[in-house]
Protein backbone atom coordinates (compact mmCIF):
# COMPACT_ATOMS: atom_id res chain seq x y z
CA UNK A 1 0.00 0.00 0.00
CA UNK A 2 1.87 2.86 -1.10
CA UNK A 3 1.91 6.77 1.13
CA UNK A 4 -0.62 8.13 -1.17
CA UNK A 5 -2.97 5.57 -0.99
CA UNK A 6 -3.27 5.78 3.49
CA UNK A 7 -3.42 9.31 2.79
CA UNK A 8 -6.10 8.74 0.60
CA UNK A 9 -8.18 6.03 2.31
CA UNK A 10 -7.94 8.60 6.18
CA UNK A 11 -9.12 11.78 4.39
CA UNK A 12 -12.11 9.75 2.30
CA UNK A 13 -12.97 8.02 5.48
CA UNK A 14 -13.34 11.47 7.82
CA UNK A 15 -14.51 13.16 4.63
CA UNK A 16 -17.36 10.88 4.50
CA UNK A 17 -18.02 10.30 8.28
CA UNK A 18 -18.23 13.80 8.86
CA UNK A 19 -20.91 14.10 6.27
CA UNK A 20 -22.85 11.61 7.59
CA UNK A 21 -22.59 13.52 11.32
CA UNK A 22 -23.43 16.88 9.87
CA UNK A 23 -26.53 15.60 8.60
CA UNK A 24 -27.73 13.76 11.78
CA UNK A 25 -26.80 15.78 14.87
CA UNK A 26 -29.24 17.77 16.34
CA UNK A 27 -27.27 20.29 17.03
CA UNK A 28 -26.43 22.92 14.69
CA UNK A 29 -23.39 24.10 15.98
CA UNK A 30 -22.27 20.55 15.77
CA UNK A 31 -23.89 20.29 12.38
CA UNK A 32 -21.42 22.99 11.39
CA UNK A 33 -18.35 22.00 12.74
CA UNK A 34 -18.42 18.74 10.98
CA UNK A 35 -19.29 20.78 7.83
CA UNK A 36 -16.37 22.35 8.66
CA UNK A 37 -14.08 19.20 9.26
CA UNK A 38 -15.56 17.63 6.15
CA UNK A 39 -14.30 20.93 3.56
CA UNK A 40 -10.60 20.16 5.67
CA UNK A 41 -10.88 16.41 4.49
CA UNK A 42 -12.13 17.63 0.76
CA UNK A 43 -9.42 20.33 0.73
CA UNK A 44 -6.77 17.40 1.72
CA UNK A 45 -8.06 15.07 -1.13
CA UNK A 46 -7.44 18.24 -3.76
CA UNK A 47 -3.92 18.30 -2.22
CA UNK A 48 -3.38 14.64 -2.86
CA UNK A 49 -4.47 15.30 -6.31
CA UNK A 50 -2.02 18.56 -6.91
CA UNK A 51 -4.61 21.04 -6.87
CA UNK A 52 -3.27 22.88 -4.67
CA UNK A 53 -4.68 26.17 -5.33
CA UNK A 54 -8.15 24.94 -5.08
CA UNK A 55 -7.80 23.32 -1.80
CA UNK A 56 -6.37 26.11 0.05
CA UNK A 57 -9.02 28.56 -1.33
CA UNK A 58 -11.44 25.58 -0.03
CA UNK A 59 -10.41 26.39 3.13
CA UNK A 60 -9.87 30.36 2.58
CA UNK A 61 -13.28 30.94 1.51
CA UNK A 62 -15.83 28.22 2.49
CA UNK A 63 -13.91 27.10 5.48
CA UNK A 64 -12.48 30.20 6.66
CA UNK A 65 -15.07 32.62 5.74
CA UNK A 66 -18.62 30.62 4.62
CA UNK A 67 -18.88 29.07 7.47
CA UNK A 68 -17.42 31.46 10.55
CA UNK A 69 -20.75 33.65 8.76
CA UNK A 70 -22.74 30.31 9.52
CA UNK A 71 -21.76 29.73 12.61
CA UNK A 72 -21.80 33.61 13.19
CA UNK A 73 -25.96 33.28 12.74
CA UNK A 74 -26.59 30.29 14.29
CA UNK A 75 -24.86 31.70 17.69
CA UNK A 76 -26.75 34.95 17.58
CA UNK A 77 -29.77 32.85 16.84
CA UNK A 78 -28.97 30.75 19.44
CA UNK A 79 -30.82 27.63 17.47
CA UNK A 80 -31.90 24.48 20.10
CA UNK A 81 -31.64 21.00 18.43
CA UNK A 82 -33.89 20.29 16.55
CA UNK A 83 -37.24 17.80 17.07
CA UNK A 84 -37.28 14.48 15.34
CA UNK A 85 -40.20 14.78 12.82
CA UNK A 86 -42.79 12.01 13.10
CA UNK A 87 -44.37 11.61 9.82
CA UNK A 88 -45.92 7.87 8.12
CA UNK A 89 -44.63 6.46 4.78
CA UNK A 90 -46.42 8.58 2.23
CA UNK A 91 -46.27 8.22 -1.49
CA UNK A 92 -44.15 11.33 -1.56
CA UNK A 93 -41.23 9.05 0.26
CA UNK A 94 -41.32 6.16 -2.75
CA UNK A 95 -40.87 8.87 -4.99
CA UNK A 96 -37.30 10.24 -2.56
CA UNK A 97 -36.46 6.45 -2.35
CA UNK A 98 -36.13 6.06 -6.06
CA UNK A 99 -34.15 9.67 -6.88
CA UNK A 100 -31.58 8.10 -4.26
CA UNK A 101 -30.99 5.06 -6.01
CA UNK A 102 -30.70 6.46 -9.09
CA UNK A 103 -27.81 8.99 -7.78
CA UNK A 104 -26.60 5.43 -6.13
CA UNK A 105 -26.59 4.28 -9.38
CA UNK A 106 -24.90 7.08 -10.69
CA UNK A 107 -21.86 7.00 -8.03
CA UNK A 108 -21.09 3.14 -8.48
CA UNK A 109 -21.14 4.13 -12.10
CA UNK A 110 -18.84 7.04 -11.93
CA UNK A 111 -16.42 5.03 -9.64
CA UNK A 112 -16.64 2.52 -11.48
CA UNK A 113 -15.64 4.22 -14.67
CA UNK A 114 -12.21 3.99 -15.76
CA UNK A 115 -10.52 7.51 -16.42
CA UNK A 116 -7.26 5.93 -18.33
CA UNK A 117 -5.43 5.04 -15.21
CA UNK A 118 -4.22 6.08 -11.91
CA UNK A 119 -2.33 8.86 -10.81
CA UNK A 120 1.02 7.14 -10.93
CA UNK A 121 0.08 6.47 -14.88
CA UNK A 122 -0.89 9.89 -15.62
CA UNK A 123 2.53 10.96 -13.78
CA UNK A 124 4.19 9.08 -16.17
CA UNK A 125 2.38 9.45 -19.12
CA UNK A 126 2.52 13.45 -19.14
CA UNK A 127 4.77 15.34 -16.85
CA UNK A 128 2.61 18.51 -17.69
CA UNK A 129 -0.85 17.24 -15.65
CA UNK A 130 1.17 18.06 -12.38
CA UNK A 131 1.36 21.81 -12.81
CA UNK A 132 -2.29 22.28 -13.18
CA UNK A 133 -3.34 22.88 -10.33
CA UNK A 134 -0.71 25.36 -9.45
CA UNK A 135 -1.26 29.12 -8.65
CA UNK A 136 1.11 29.99 -11.83
CA UNK A 137 -0.81 27.38 -14.16
CA UNK A 138 -4.55 28.75 -13.23
CA UNK A 139 -3.44 32.47 -13.01
CA UNK A 140 -2.26 32.54 -16.67
CA UNK A 141 -5.01 29.99 -18.46
CA UNK A 142 -7.45 32.85 -16.41
CA UNK A 143 -6.14 35.76 -18.11
CA UNK A 144 -5.45 34.31 -21.49
CA UNK A 145 -7.89 31.67 -22.55
CA UNK A 146 -11.06 32.20 -20.33
CA UNK A 147 -10.36 35.90 -20.03
CA UNK A 148 -13.85 36.89 -20.88
CA UNK A 149 -15.95 34.40 -18.55
CA UNK A 150 -13.29 35.72 -15.72
CA UNK A 151 -14.09 39.35 -16.26
CA UNK A 152 -18.01 38.76 -16.57
CA UNK A 153 -17.72 36.59 -13.46
CA UNK A 154 -16.22 39.73 -11.50
CA UNK A 155 -18.59 41.74 -13.28
CA UNK A 156 -21.18 39.53 -11.79
CA UNK A 157 -19.63 39.49 -7.88
CA UNK A 158 -19.15 43.06 -8.06
CA UNK A 159 -22.80 43.78 -8.47
CA UNK A 160 -23.53 41.39 -5.71
CA UNK A 161 -21.65 43.20 -3.56
CA UNK A 162 -23.62 46.46 -3.96
CA UNK A 163 -26.44 44.47 -3.86
CA UNK A 164 -26.12 43.07 -0.65
CA UNK A 165 -24.74 46.50 0.53
CA UNK A 166 -27.82 48.28 -0.85
CA UNK A 167 -29.89 45.24 1.00
CA UNK A 168 -27.85 45.98 4.56
CA UNK A 169 -28.14 49.63 4.46
CA UNK A 170 -30.75 50.74 7.14
CA UNK A 171 -31.88 54.15 5.51
CA UNK A 172 -30.99 55.58 1.78
CA UNK A 173 -30.06 59.10 2.42
CA UNK B 1 8.73 9.51 0.70
CA UNK B 2 10.46 6.94 2.79
CA UNK B 3 11.44 6.61 6.32
CA UNK B 4 14.18 9.31 6.34
CA UNK B 5 12.17 12.38 5.15
CA UNK B 6 9.40 11.62 7.78
CA UNK B 7 12.05 11.18 10.46
CA UNK B 8 13.67 14.48 9.42
CA UNK B 9 10.16 16.54 9.38
CA UNK B 10 9.48 15.10 12.79
CA UNK B 11 13.11 16.54 13.85
CA UNK B 12 12.49 19.74 12.26
CA UNK B 13 9.01 20.29 13.79
CA UNK B 14 10.00 18.73 17.50
CA UNK B 15 12.58 21.69 17.37
CA UNK B 16 10.60 24.45 16.17
CA UNK B 17 7.62 23.20 18.23
CA UNK B 18 10.42 23.03 21.70
CA UNK B 19 11.92 26.69 20.30
CA UNK B 20 8.55 28.31 20.09
CA UNK B 21 7.29 26.78 23.78
CA UNK B 22 10.81 28.48 25.18
CA UNK B 23 10.54 31.61 23.16
CA UNK B 24 6.85 31.76 24.69
CA UNK B 25 7.39 31.80 28.24
CA UNK B 26 10.25 34.30 28.17
CA UNK B 27 7.99 36.68 25.97
CA UNK B 28 5.84 36.65 29.24
CA UNK B 29 8.99 37.84 31.02
CA UNK B 30 9.92 40.09 28.71
CA UNK B 31 6.20 41.56 28.02
CA UNK B 32 5.77 41.88 32.22
CA UNK B 33 9.12 43.49 32.47
CA UNK B 34 8.79 45.99 29.61
CA UNK B 35 5.46 47.01 30.65
CA UNK B 36 7.01 47.65 34.37
CA UNK B 37 9.57 49.56 32.63
CA UNK B 38 6.83 51.52 30.99
CA UNK B 39 4.59 52.37 33.99
CA UNK B 40 7.54 53.10 36.14
CA UNK B 41 7.67 49.85 38.16
CA UNK B 42 10.22 46.97 38.96
CA UNK B 43 8.30 43.82 37.31
CA UNK B 44 8.65 40.37 38.37
CA UNK B 45 12.22 39.87 39.76
CA UNK B 46 12.26 37.00 42.54
CA UNK B 47 12.36 34.07 41.06
CA UNK B 48 15.57 33.29 39.59
CA UNK B 49 17.96 35.54 38.24
CA UNK B 50 16.12 39.05 37.65
CA UNK B 51 12.78 37.12 37.88
CA UNK B 52 13.29 34.54 34.24
CA UNK B 53 12.51 31.55 36.39
CA UNK B 54 8.95 33.82 36.66
CA UNK B 55 6.73 32.22 33.69
CA UNK B 56 7.49 28.60 34.81
CA UNK B 57 6.08 29.10 38.53
CA UNK B 58 3.00 31.09 36.55
CA UNK B 59 2.91 27.92 34.46
CA UNK B 60 3.14 25.88 37.37
CA UNK B 61 0.54 27.68 39.05
CA UNK B 62 -1.86 27.17 36.39
CA UNK B 63 -1.05 23.75 36.10
CA UNK B 64 -2.12 23.22 39.24
CA UNK B 65 -5.52 24.82 39.42
CA UNK B 66 -8.70 23.24 39.42
CA UNK B 67 -10.31 22.87 35.85
CA UNK B 68 -14.21 23.98 35.93
CA UNK B 69 -16.20 23.71 32.95
CA UNK B 70 -19.18 25.57 34.04
CA UNK B 71 -22.49 23.10 34.08
CA UNK B 72 -24.36 24.88 31.34
CA UNK B 73 -21.26 24.58 28.72
CA UNK B 74 -21.05 22.47 26.07
CA UNK B 75 -18.11 20.10 27.36
CA UNK B 76 -17.09 19.03 24.21
CA UNK B 77 -16.60 22.13 22.55
CA UNK B 78 -15.39 23.96 25.12
CA UNK B 79 -12.27 21.59 25.53
CA UNK B 80 -12.08 21.37 21.75
CA UNK B 81 -11.61 25.17 21.49
CA UNK B 82 -8.24 25.91 23.03
CA UNK B 83 -6.93 23.58 20.86
CA UNK B 84 -8.02 24.98 17.66
CA UNK B 85 -6.17 28.37 18.74
CA UNK B 86 -3.27 26.71 19.40
CA UNK B 87 -2.89 23.91 16.81
CA UNK B 88 -3.61 27.13 14.57
CA UNK B 89 -0.99 29.30 16.00
CA UNK B 90 1.71 26.62 15.74
CA UNK B 91 1.18 24.84 12.13
CA UNK B 92 1.53 28.42 10.71
CA UNK B 93 5.12 28.77 11.45
CA UNK B 94 5.53 25.00 8.96
CA UNK B 95 6.10 27.42 5.91
CA UNK B 96 8.55 30.10 7.30
CA UNK B 97 11.97 29.51 6.23
CA UNK B 98 14.71 30.29 9.23
CA UNK B 99 18.18 30.28 6.68
CA UNK B 100 18.37 30.37 3.29
CA UNK B 101 21.11 27.26 2.99
CA UNK B 102 20.79 23.80 2.71
CA UNK B 103 22.35 21.26 5.72
CA UNK B 104 23.28 17.47 5.34
CA UNK B 105 21.28 15.39 7.25
CA UNK B 106 21.16 11.34 6.98
CA UNK B 107 22.83 11.70 3.43
CA UNK B 108 20.41 14.29 2.34
CA UNK B 109 20.22 18.12 1.71
CA UNK B 110 17.75 19.43 4.28
CA UNK B 111 16.27 22.97 3.46
CA UNK B 112 15.91 24.95 6.89
CA UNK B 113 12.02 24.79 6.78
CA UNK B 114 9.69 22.63 7.61
CA UNK B 115 7.36 22.38 4.27
CA UNK B 116 8.23 24.44 1.27
CA UNK B 117 5.10 24.52 -0.34
CA UNK B 118 4.43 26.55 -3.52
CA UNK B 119 1.41 28.02 -1.72
CA UNK B 120 3.10 29.33 1.28
CA UNK B 121 1.54 32.86 1.38
CA UNK B 122 -1.97 31.07 0.70
CA UNK B 123 -0.98 28.94 3.70
CA UNK B 124 -0.54 31.51 6.03
CA UNK B 125 -3.90 33.40 4.90
CA UNK B 126 -5.63 30.31 5.16
CA UNK B 127 -4.63 29.54 8.52
CA UNK B 128 -5.27 32.81 9.90
CA UNK B 129 -8.55 32.60 8.48
CA UNK B 130 -9.56 29.31 10.75
CA UNK B 131 -7.80 30.65 13.71
CA UNK B 132 -11.27 32.73 14.53
CA UNK B 133 -12.89 29.47 15.36
CA UNK B 134 -11.08 29.40 18.59
CA UNK B 135 -12.23 32.40 19.98
CA UNK B 136 -15.73 32.02 18.62
CA UNK B 137 -16.40 28.42 20.11
CA UNK B 138 -14.57 29.27 23.15
CA UNK B 139 -17.26 32.34 23.00
CA UNK B 140 -20.21 30.16 22.18
CA UNK B 141 -19.67 27.09 23.87
CA UNK B 142 -18.91 29.02 27.72
CA UNK B 143 -22.56 30.18 27.67
CA UNK B 144 -22.26 33.19 28.89
CA UNK B 145 -22.82 36.47 27.36
CA UNK B 146 -19.49 38.42 28.03
CA UNK B 147 -17.80 35.14 26.31
CA UNK B 148 -19.98 35.42 23.46
CA UNK B 149 -19.65 38.84 22.94
CA UNK B 150 -15.68 38.47 22.82
CA UNK B 151 -16.15 35.70 20.80
CA UNK B 152 -18.49 37.46 18.29
CA UNK B 153 -15.85 40.35 18.09
CA UNK B 154 -13.38 38.56 17.50
CA UNK B 155 -15.20 36.88 14.05
CA UNK B 156 -16.24 40.11 12.75
CA UNK B 157 -12.78 41.63 13.83
CA UNK B 158 -10.59 39.03 12.23
CA UNK B 159 -12.80 38.84 9.01
CA UNK B 160 -12.95 42.63 8.87
CA UNK B 161 -9.12 42.88 9.23
CA UNK B 162 -8.14 39.20 7.08
CA UNK B 163 -9.03 41.55 3.65
CA UNK B 164 -6.71 44.07 4.35
CA UNK B 165 -4.33 41.65 5.41
CA UNK B 166 -4.45 39.64 2.40
CA UNK B 167 -4.85 42.76 0.13
CA UNK B 168 -1.30 44.06 1.43
CA UNK B 169 0.15 40.62 0.91
CA UNK B 170 -0.33 40.84 -2.68
CA UNK B 171 1.75 43.66 -2.79
CA UNK B 172 4.75 41.39 -2.01
CA UNK B 173 3.42 38.42 -4.14
CA UNK B 174 3.34 40.97 -7.19
CA UNK B 175 7.10 42.63 -6.46
CA UNK B 176 8.33 38.60 -6.18
CA UNK B 177 6.39 36.96 -8.81
CA UNK B 178 5.91 33.86 -6.49
CA UNK B 179 3.54 31.74 -3.28
CA UNK B 180 6.74 30.54 -2.12
CA UNK B 181 7.89 31.93 1.09
CA UNK B 182 11.86 31.21 0.56
CA UNK B 183 11.99 32.99 -3.04
CA UNK B 184 9.92 35.60 -1.35
CA UNK B 185 12.97 35.87 0.97
CA UNK B 186 15.71 35.30 -1.68
CA UNK B 187 14.04 37.93 -3.83
CA UNK B 188 14.85 40.42 -0.32
CA UNK B 189 18.41 40.04 -0.95
CA UNK B 190 21.05 43.03 0.29
CA UNK B 191 19.05 45.70 1.01
CA UNK B 192 15.52 44.97 -1.36
CA UNK B 193 13.67 44.37 1.80
CA UNK B 194 9.95 44.58 0.74
CA UNK B 195 9.74 46.89 3.75
CA UNK B 196 11.40 49.43 1.37
CA UNK B 197 9.86 48.17 -1.95
CA UNK B 198 6.56 48.24 -0.18
CA UNK B 199 6.10 50.88 2.98
CA UNK B 200 2.41 51.12 2.85
CA UNK B 201 1.56 47.72 2.33
CA UNK B 202 4.19 47.39 5.27
CA UNK B 203 2.58 49.45 7.46
CA UNK B 204 -1.10 47.93 6.42
CA UNK B 205 0.02 44.54 7.19
CA UNK B 206 1.17 44.86 10.34
CA UNK B 207 -1.98 46.84 11.48
CA UNK B 208 -3.22 43.69 10.43
CA UNK B 209 -1.05 41.56 12.38
CA UNK B 210 -1.93 43.33 15.76
CA UNK B 211 -5.87 43.24 14.86
CA UNK B 212 -5.23 39.85 13.77
CA UNK B 213 -3.68 38.37 16.79
CA UNK B 214 -5.99 40.29 19.06
CA UNK B 215 -3.12 42.58 20.43
CA UNK B 216 -3.63 46.09 21.73
CA UNK B 217 -4.77 48.25 20.76
CA UNK B 218 -7.25 45.89 18.71
CA UNK B 219 -7.43 43.58 22.42
CA UNK B 220 -11.37 43.97 22.09
CA UNK B 221 -12.37 40.22 22.31
CA UNK B 222 -10.60 40.17 25.50
CA UNK B 223 -11.57 43.85 26.97
CA UNK B 224 -11.52 43.37 30.58
CA UNK B 225 -13.45 46.44 31.95
CA UNK B 226 -16.28 45.74 29.70
CA UNK B 227 -16.08 41.92 28.90
CA UNK B 228 -14.47 40.29 32.12
CA UNK B 229 -12.30 38.50 30.45
CA UNK B 230 -13.80 38.25 27.31
CA UNK B 231 -14.18 34.43 25.62
CA UNK B 232 -11.55 33.21 28.05
CA UNK B 233 -13.51 33.73 30.84
CA UNK B 234 -15.07 30.52 31.72
CA UNK B 235 -11.57 29.07 31.09
CA UNK B 236 -9.25 27.93 33.98
CA UNK B 237 -6.54 26.13 34.76
CA UNK B 238 -4.43 24.28 31.58
CA UNK B 239 -7.38 25.46 29.09
CA UNK B 240 -6.78 28.78 30.48
CA UNK B 241 -2.99 27.99 29.91
CA UNK B 242 -3.62 27.25 26.45
CA UNK B 243 -5.02 30.03 25.16
CA UNK B 244 -2.32 32.03 26.81
CA UNK B 245 -0.20 30.10 25.08
CA UNK B 246 -1.82 30.39 21.79
CA UNK B 247 -1.99 34.21 22.58
CA UNK B 248 1.86 34.24 22.60
CA UNK B 249 2.76 31.77 19.98
CA UNK B 250 0.67 33.89 17.45
CA UNK B 251 2.56 36.75 18.23
CA UNK B 252 5.48 34.81 17.70
CA UNK B 253 4.01 33.61 14.40
CA UNK B 254 3.10 37.18 13.36
CA UNK B 255 6.51 38.62 14.37
CA UNK B 256 8.15 35.37 11.79
CA UNK B 257 5.08 36.11 9.09
CA UNK B 258 6.50 39.75 9.11
CA UNK B 259 10.18 38.87 8.91
CA UNK B 260 10.27 36.63 6.52
CA UNK B 261 7.55 39.32 3.72
CA UNK B 262 8.57 42.29 4.90
CA UNK B 263 12.30 42.54 6.49
CA UNK B 264 14.44 40.12 4.58
CA UNK B 265 13.95 36.88 6.35
CA UNK B 266 16.70 35.38 7.23
CA UNK B 267 18.86 37.52 5.02
CA UNK B 268 21.84 39.37 6.32
CA UNK B 269 23.00 42.52 3.65
CA UNK B 270 26.52 41.78 2.01
CA UNK B 271 26.99 38.38 4.20
CA UNK B 272 27.79 36.71 0.62
CA UNK B 273 31.12 38.70 -0.08
CA UNK B 274 32.55 37.38 3.25
CA UNK B 275 33.18 33.91 1.90
CA UNK B 276 32.41 31.93 4.94
CA UNK B 277 32.05 28.32 5.80
CA UNK B 278 28.33 27.09 5.55
CA UNK B 279 27.90 26.48 8.46
CA UNK B 280 28.81 29.48 9.79
CA UNK B 281 26.60 31.21 7.26
CA UNK B 282 23.63 28.92 8.44
CA UNK B 283 24.46 29.90 11.76
CA UNK B 284 24.35 33.39 11.16
CA UNK B 285 21.20 33.71 9.04
CA UNK B 286 19.31 32.10 11.76
CA UNK B 287 20.75 34.57 14.17
CA UNK B 288 19.82 37.09 12.32
CA UNK B 289 16.26 35.88 11.53
CA UNK B 290 15.94 35.54 15.27
CA UNK B 291 16.93 38.69 16.12
CA UNK B 292 14.69 40.81 13.89
CA UNK B 293 11.48 38.52 15.27
CA UNK B 294 12.77 39.62 18.61
CA UNK B 295 12.48 42.91 17.26
CA UNK B 296 9.03 42.37 16.12
CA UNK B 297 8.46 41.14 19.49
CA UNK B 298 9.56 44.22 21.53
CA UNK B 299 7.42 46.02 18.88
CA UNK B 300 4.00 43.86 19.55
CA UNK B 301 4.74 44.80 23.33
CA UNK B 302 6.00 48.42 23.01
CA UNK B 303 3.06 49.27 21.09
CA UNK B 304 0.15 47.24 23.50
CA UNK B 305 1.75 49.66 26.58
CA UNK B 306 1.52 52.53 24.85
CA UNK B 307 -1.35 52.60 22.57
CA UNK B 308 -5.04 52.62 24.52
CA UNK B 309 -7.73 50.04 22.81
CA UNK B 310 -9.90 51.12 20.30
CA UNK B 311 -13.69 51.41 20.62
CA UNK B 312 -15.35 48.70 19.07
CA UNK B 313 -17.09 51.62 15.94
CA UNK B 314 -14.01 52.99 15.68
CA UNK B 315 -12.01 49.46 14.78
CA UNK B 316 -14.70 48.47 12.35
CA UNK B 317 -14.49 52.41 10.70
CA UNK B 318 -10.57 51.70 10.45
CA UNK B 319 -10.79 48.26 9.26
CA UNK B 320 -13.26 49.45 6.49
CA UNK B 321 -12.82 52.80 5.41
CA UNK B 322 -9.34 52.80 6.15
CA UNK B 323 -6.94 49.74 5.72
CA UNK B 324 -9.37 48.38 2.41
CA UNK B 325 -8.72 51.12 0.87
CA UNK B 326 -4.97 52.07 1.23
CA UNK B 327 -4.23 47.92 0.65
CA UNK B 328 -6.11 48.22 -2.43
CA UNK B 329 -4.80 51.44 -3.26
CA UNK B 330 -1.27 49.73 -2.39
CA UNK B 331 -2.26 46.92 -5.08
CA UNK B 332 -3.07 49.68 -8.05
CA UNK B 333 0.05 51.55 -7.30
CA UNK B 334 2.70 49.01 -7.17
CA UNK B 335 0.60 47.45 -10.66
CA UNK B 336 1.41 50.99 -12.27
CA UNK B 337 4.77 51.45 -11.02
CA UNK B 338 5.80 47.57 -11.99
CA UNK B 339 4.58 48.88 -15.68
CA UNK B 340 6.15 51.91 -15.60
CA UNK B 341 9.79 50.26 -14.50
Amino acid sequence: MSSELIVFLILAAVGVLSGILMITRPNPVNSALFLILNFMALAGLYITLHAQFVAIIQILVYAGAIMVLVLFVIMLLNLEDEEPLREQMSKRHYGSLLVALLALVLIVQVIGWNSGGTLETMREQSPHALRIGTVEHIGSVLFTEHVYPFELTSILLLAAIVGAIVMAKKRFP
Amino acid sequence: MDFTDILISLIKIVVMFGVVLLTVAELVYTERRISAFIQNRLGPNRVGWKGLLQPYADVLKLLLKEDIVPTAANRFIHTLAPVISIAVAFSTLAVVPIAGETIRLFGREVQMVIADVNIGVLYILALTSMGVYGLTLSGWSSNNKYSLLGGLRSSAQMISYELAMGLSVIGVIMVTGSLRLTDVVAHQSGWMWNMILQPVGFVTFVVAAFAETNRAPFDLPEAEPELVGGYHTEYSSFKFALFFLAEYANMITASAVIVTLYLGGWQVPYLELLNLPVGVTIALQILAFMLKVAFMLFVFQWVRWSVPRFRYDQLMNLGWKVMLPIALANVIVTGIVMLLL
